[in-house]
Formats: structure tokens, C-alpha cells, sequence
């Protein structure tokens, strides 16, 4: 009675586990499976057109059997690099703000705001920059939709993941290297120029990898504020199309090569977002998110 | 490090008062500019919005393609969306997070293998799923543009956020909890059941308001997966415009549809707000029940 008591309660653990495992390994194969069917889907248009000329035709017009892809990848990283380049400073400045600066209301507030910021959904950010970004920016220097205005949403939606990965990170510094600062009369902005940049560089790193991927992949924001013109912009003001609005604007009507070749343009962001988690990875020994 | 710190000459570069003055002149500037952008952009949705949320715009079909009357069937369809999320993440992502937290050791080649591919997920783009759900749930699996396709695909895109949270729950539970269950001899389903669980309720708690918040404010998964119908959806197997859907279709493709788009956005705002404050009560008190239990 007691034996079979015991041994009960061994299977029901060992089925409990196995259970487990079996759920783990579905939520652990979803990525495997996305890889899979963006491959699969593309795989059509790679095998009749081949990759490279995505790079060498003349235009985009995947109608008249024509695919360039590369101005929406030259957009894409543009509005990234910009973006990131206005983000970052503000980004890191802000968390310096609420760690070294603020009184501890402010900084809770502050806070509070920043993650604020980060809830607000990209429709919301794209609609408010529609609406009152673009008409600005056409008062300066007609169009309107533009290069410009997509990177300063871009920068305003990712820049609450810089600032809280970095707050985050300066409170890792040690208080003893900031006692140390206090001990020696270093000025604040001396201790953090010196001390806690340089020790908490890992983390802003980390940082910046994380909203460089956010930046890459952010689609219905940089849509409806830059305009989407297929081509190289010459200069801020000009209109530009990204490879994630490129996607969202044709897919309802692509079909056959032209929906392949959508497809290959995930491939594409997948494989650069592979590699920043890859870098992230790497840099952070396997704990990003713990 | 260390060379910057014990170098003198890294300072005497340094025209000490001045850069100190620009400095918090800087940062300060810099606070005022995002603070002030956001309050201009709080406002503007408040003040353009509150004129037309109304209880006839929450209960009413939409006119005229959205540009007159209410709401009502893209509410319903954005419940639904988020109700079918949930329904198939919270399993899959509780049952993975209590592997990871409770039964597996950090090293075996299961644990390395989950936690990587959740790390790659978390950052794979939205529109990325889109295409992901439109390729598999709408046509290999032959759902169609529907909510059901909706949701699954929002599932799998909640699953990250609602298992770290639950991971950070499960791992806030002090160890002598297990050991003394362990100690008196209880199984370790029943422990699991009675004890663990219940004490890490509240990260639950915040992963599942979290996983909501995403799947609301999501527009680029949802355009096609479930559609932009915005006619009242009669079951999940129908196709259904989710709020975000509804503020991007009015706001780019609908002109004279700013009004009802300013009102949509309200709401959808005003719910986020609501979510994010009650998860920071939620982790704050999180918090202090923490200190007091250990």
C-alpha cells in the first residue's frame, strides 16, 4: 500500500516533467519554426531570380519582374543609424539623469515617464507624428514626410530602451568606486565621464544593441511618417521606405514572386536581428534577459 | 578602467567648474526635451480625443468606413484577439517557465536551447511575425484571415515577456520554501501546486498584464492575420480589426477620419496607462512582500 503510494507519486512527478518539457520544447521550436516558413516562402523567388539580383536590378517592381531591394535597405539603415545616434546620448544622459543628478522624487518620476514612454503603442507614436511631426516638417522644407521625420519618431520610441537598460546598469557600478570619486573631489560629471561610463560599459553596450534591433524592426511608426518612397534619399527631407514598411504596404496584394520576395526581405531583417542577438549573446554570456 | 581612474593627466584635461556647469545644464536640457515631448504628445491625443469618446462612441458600429460612429465591433474583436492570446500563451508559457525555473539545471542542453531561442524571439520584429502567422495560420493551417489567426500569432509573440516574468516570480520564492517542503517529505507537484505557485502569483501577475499590453498596442503582426474587417466578428473563425489596426487604417488610408482616429487612440492610451500603473503597483508590492518573507 505504502510501495504503490510512493511509486504513484513518482509517475505523476516523472509525467508532470515530461509534460513540462514537452511544452518547453514547443515554446523553444516557435523561433525554429518562424526560420523555418520565411525560408520556405522564399525560397521560390531565390531559386527562379536568384539573390543577387536583388542587389543588381534596375528597380523595385516586383510586378514587371524587377527586384531591388536595396534602397529599402539602405533606408532601413539610415533611419537605424540616425536614430540610434540621437537616441543614445539622450538615452544614457536621461538614466545618468535619475542615478547622479535628480532628487530621488524626480528620479522615481522621471521614471515613471520613460516607462511611460516605452508603453505607448508605434500606431500611436506613427499617428501623432502624421499629424503634427509631418505638417511641421513640410512648413520647413516641403514635403513633409520624410527621412527626418521617421528617425525622430524612431529615436523618441527607442529611447526609453537605452535609458532603462542603462539606468539599470549604473546602479550595477560599485558604491565603493563612487565613494572613491567623493574621497578624491572629483567634480560629479568627472566621476561619471571616468568612472561609471567606463565601468558600466557592458551594459550600455548592451543597450544599444537592444535598440538597434528595436529600431530595425519597428514597422507601423516609420510607415506612416516617412513618406515611403522606393528610393535613395538624397537628403533628411526627402521621403524614404524602409524594408518592415516595404512589407507592411504590400503584402495585402502580393502574390507569387512578389509575395516571395517579401518573404526574402524578412529573411533579411531576421538574419541582422540574429546577429545583434548574437553579439548580445556573446557580450553578456548568455544573460540578456535574466 | 582602472588606467583612467589612476592616470592624473585624464583629469588635468578637464577645465574642472565649467564642464561640471555645462554638464548639468546639459542634462537637465535633455530632461526638459523628452519630458516635453511626450507631454506634447500626451495632450495632443487628450485634447483632441476626449471631445469624441462618449458612451455612444464605445457602443456603436462604425459609419461611413470608421469616419462616423463608434467602436463597438473593433473592441469586441480586439477582446477577442487578446482573449485567444492568452488562452494558448499562458499555458505554454507558464508550464515553460516552471521547467526553467524549478525542474531543469541551467546547463542541461534543454534549458540552453529554450532560454536562447526565447532570447531570439524577444527580438524578432513584429511585422516578422506577421508574415510568420500569414504563412502558417492563414495558410498552412488554413485558418484565414481571422481572429484566431490573430491571436496565435500574438501568442507566440507574448510568450518572451510572459515567461521571463514568471521565471523572475518563481525565482523570488525563497529556497528555504523548497527545502522545508521538501524536507517534510511533500512530492514536488504537490509543492509545486500549493507553494510555488501561489507565491509567485504576483510575477504571474505582471507577465500576464505585460503580455496584454503588448498584444493590444500591436498593429504590424495583426494587418494580416486577422484582417481589416470591421463589421461585428460572429466567432474567432471570422476576421476582426483590432484598435491599433483601426487608428493606422483611419489615420493613412480613410481622409476626414483624424477625429475618430484621435478618439480610438485615446482609448487605447488610457487602457496602456492603466495596465503599466497596476504593474508597477503590482512589482512594487512585489517588492516589499519580498523584503518582509526573507
Amino acid at each position: 500500500m505504502f510501495n504503490s503510494n510512493t511509486s504513484f507519486h513518482r509517475r505523476s512527478e516523472a509525467a508532470l516533467v515530461w509534460g513540462l518539457r514537452a511544452i518547453a520544447l514547443v515554446s523553444g521550436a516557435i523561433v525554429l519554426l518562424i526560420v523555418f516558413f520565411l525560408v520556405w516562402e522564399a525560397i521560390p523567388v531565390l531559386q527562379q531570380v536568384g539573390a543577387f539580383r536583388f542587389f543588381t536590378d534596375a528597380s523595385w517592381h516586383p510586378a514587371s519582374n524587377e527586384f531591388n531591394l536595396t534602397p529599402m535597405l539602405v533606408g532601413t539603415l539610415l533611419v537605424m543609424t540616425i536614430a540610434v545616434l540621437i537616441a543614445t546620448p539622450l538615452g544614457i544622459l536621461s538614466a545618468v539623469f535619475c542615478q547622479y543628478y535628480a532628487p530621488p522624487r524626480i528620479a522615481q518620476f522621471y521614471r515613471r515617464l520613460i516607462e511611460l514612454l516605452a508603453g505607448i503603442p508605434s500606431v500611436v507614436y506613427g499617428f501623432w507624428g502624421l499629424v503634427v511631426l509631418v505638417p511641421l516638417i513640410g512648413r520647413l522644407h516641403p514635403p513633409g514626410p520624410s527621412l527626418l521625420a521617421g528617425t525622430l519618431i524612431l529615436s523618441l520610441m527607442i529611447l526609453p530602451t537605452i535609458a532603462l537598460v542603462a539606468d539599470a546598469s549604473f546602479t550595477n557600478v560599485s558604491p565603493d568606486y563612487l565613494k572613491g570619486c567623493a574621497a578624491l573631489g572629483l567634480g560629479r560629471w568627472a566621476m561619471i565621464q571616468n568612472v561609471v561610463f567606463p565601468t558600466a560599459r557592458a551594459g550600455l553596450i548592451t543597450g544599444v544593441i537592444l535598440e538597434t534591433g528595436r529600431a530595425i524592426g519597428e514597422t507601423m511608426a516609420v510607415l506612416m511618417v516617412s513618406g515611403n518612397v522606393v528610393q535613395v534619399p538624397k537628403s533628411l527631407f526627402d521621403p524614404v521606405r524602409t524594408l518592415t514598411a516595404n512589407i507592411a504596404l504590400e503584402m495585402a496584394y502580393a502574390v507569387d514572386q512578389h509575395r516571395s520576395a517579401l518573404f526574402v526581405s524578412g529573411v533579411v531583417l531576421m538574419l541582422i536581428i540574429g546577429m545583434l542577438v548574437a553579439i548580445a549573446e556573446v557580450l553578456n554570456r548568455g544573460h540578456l534577459y535574466d | 578602467m582602472t588606467r583612467k581612474m589612476t592616470t592624473p593627466q585624464a583629469f588635468r584635461a578637464l577645465p574642472f567648474r565649467s564642464s561640471e556647469g555645462i554638464a548639468t545644464l546639459g542634462i537637465w536640457a535633455v530632461v526638459v526635451l523628452v519630458s516635453g515631448t511626450l507631454f506634447w504628445l500626451l495632450a495632443d491625443i487628450f485634447w483632441h480625443g476626449i471631445g469624441q469618446v462618449s458612451w455612444n462612441f464605445l457602443t456603436t458600429e462604425p459609419l461611413n468606413a470608421g469616419r462616423e460612429g463608434g467602436i463597438a465591433p473593433i473592441l469586441v474583436s480586439t477582446g477577442l484577439i487578446v482573449g485567444v492570446c492568452m488562452a494558448v500563451s499562458i499555458p505554454l508559457g507558464v508550464g515553460t517557465a516552471i521547467l526553467l525555473a524549478e525542474f531543469t539545471a541551467n546547463e542541461s542542453w534543454l534549458g540552453r536551447f529554450v532560454r536562447l531561442s526565447l532570447d531570439t524571439l524577444a527580438g524578432v520584429p513584429s511585422i516578422v511575425f506577421g508574415l510568420f502567422g500569414n504563412a502558417f495560420f492563414c495558410k498552412t493551417l488554413g485558418f484565414g484571415f481571422s481572429i484566431l489567426s490573430g491571436g496565435l500569432t500574438l501568442a507566440c509573440m507574448v510568450l518572451p515577456i510572459l515567461i521571463r516574468s514568471t521565471q523572475e516570480g518563481l525565482r523570488a520564492v525563497p529556497e528555504d520554501y523548497r527545502r522545508s517542503a521538501a524536507a517534510l517529505g511533500i512530492t514536488r507537484t504537490a509543492t509545486l501546486w500549493e507553494l510555488l505557485l501561489p507565491a509567485a502569483m504576483p510575477g504571474l501577475m505582471v507577465g500576464l498584464l505585460l503580455g496584454i499590453g503588448r498584444a493590444i498596442s500591436e498593429t504590424a503582426a495583426l494587418i494580416f492575420t486577422s484582417g481589416y474587417v470591421d463589421r461585428m466578428p460572429e466567432s474567432i473563425w471570422d476576421s476582426g480589426r483590432a484598435l491599433s489596426v483601426h487608428i493606422f487604417d483611419l489615420a493613412m488610408n480613410i481622409s476626414g477620419g483624424e477625429s475618430n482616429a484621435y478618439g480610438s487612440a485615446l482609448i487605447l492610451v488610457t487602457t496602456l496607462v492603466m495596465i503599466n500603473s497596476t504593474v508597477s503597483w503590482l512589482a512594487e508590492r512585489f517588492r516589499k512582500s519580498r523584503i518582509l518573507v526573507v
